[in-house]
Parts: C-alpha cells; sequence; structure tokens
C-alpha cells in the first residue's frame, strides 16, 4: 500500500474526507493508516447558491480514518475551471 | 485475501465505485492492497453535474474503508470460480 501512494508524493492532491470536505494541497508525507501530510492546502467549499469558496489552511495532518478519496490534479483542467459558476451541494458524509 | 486476490484479477479492467458518501466513480483498476484499497486511473464521475468536486481529478486513490460497491463487468468475473473459492475459504482452517 505504501507503493500506492508514492506517486502522488509532492504532487497537488484533492482529498475528500469522511465528513464530505473537498481540501486541496500538495502530498508531502503519508502512512500506512493513510495519515497523510498536506503542504500549502486549502479547502473548496461547494454551495449550491454562491460559487466556490476558498479557505487557505496551510499545513496540515488528516487522519486516516477521515480520508475518503485521494486525488491527482491534472493542472491544466483545475486551472480552467471556472469556479465563481459551479453550483453544487456539500458532498454527503460518508455513512458506515 | 481470497478477495485482495480477486481483485488483483481485475486490474485493468473497467469498474465503477460507489462510496459511502454516495458519490459513483468510473475508472480502470490500477491496483487494490490487502485492505481493499483502491486506485483508479481515467477516473470518471457518474454525475458529474451533481459532483463537479472533483471535475480536475484523473486518477484516485479510494479508501478500501469507504468503499459501499465495486460494480464488476459481468464478463470478466467467473462466479462459479468465485463460488468454490469462498467455499473452501469457509472449511479452510484460518491462519490466524
Amino acid at each position: 500500500m505504501a507503493q500506492v501512494l508514492d506517486a502522488y508524493v509532492n504532487k497537488s492532491v484533492n482529498v475528500v474526507t469522511a465528513d464530505g470536505r473537498i481540501i486541496i494541497g500538495t502530498l508531502r508525507g503519508f502512512d500506512q493508516a493513510i495519515n497523510i501530510i498536506l503542504d500549502d492546502s486549502h479547502e473548496r467549499v461547494f454551495s449550491s447558491t454562491d460559487g466556490v469558496e476558498q479557505v487557505l489552511l496551510g499545513l496540515y495532518i488528516i487522519r486516516g480514518d477521515n480520508v475518503a478519496l485521494i486525488g491527482e490534479i491534472d493542472e491544466e483542467v483545475d486551472k480552467n475551471i471556472d469556479f465563481s459558476r459551479i453550483r453544487a451541494d456539500a458532498l454527503p458524509l460518508a455513512k458506515t | 485475501m481470497l478477495f485482495y486476490s480477486f481483485f488483483k484479477s481485475l486490474v485493468g479492467k473497467e469498474v465503477v465505485i460507489e462510496l459511502k458518501n454516495d458519490l459513483s466513480i468510473a475508472g480502470i483498476l490500477q491496483s487494490v492492497d490487502q485492505y481493499l484499497n483502491v486506485k483508479l486511473t481515467d477516473v470518471q464521475v457518474l454525475d458529474p453535474e451533481k459532483y463537479p468536486h472533483i471535475q480536475s481529478v484523473t486518477s484516485a486513490f479510494v479508501r478500501g474503508s469507504v468503499i459501499r460497491y465495486i460494480q464488476l463487468p459481468p464478463d470478466d468475473v467467473d462466479t462459479q470460480l468465485l463460488q468454490e473459492a469462498t467455499r473452501k475459504e469457509i472449511t479452510q482452517p484460518r491462519k490466524e
């Protein structure tokens, strides 16, 4: 499993958390439990009424329990997204 | 270990993962580990209008604990073999 996330280290990733948040940052490290270190992170808050809000966070450690998905961001695609136009509800919680 | 081996045999196939937060993601199975954490490439969200949250993600790691279902191509699954294997698992002494 360590091998699986190696490919994302020092890349920009999009983390979906179990409580439905989207946090983008640079993956610096991880462990077997998928506890992760995200550098220069910010949260993208989606709303069904206003555009996307970005909240700056800085250096974060996210506990593995709370990680749902870690996605590798295609910077080109990301740059071209007009976030002010996006209307969407917040992601649901991961219900166990 | 049985399902870990089963999913290893499906690497390279297209699957759809439904997460516990109701998000459904299609992609090609790149790797799987003992926790059934899954790595997908060519990621596409099934309902991108409702879930624009990970638009710029092309490859993703999904934590096993947050997966509800993994939809498989029926032609790639030998259910007979799977049934026999699971039956044998029960009767064999478990290595604890």
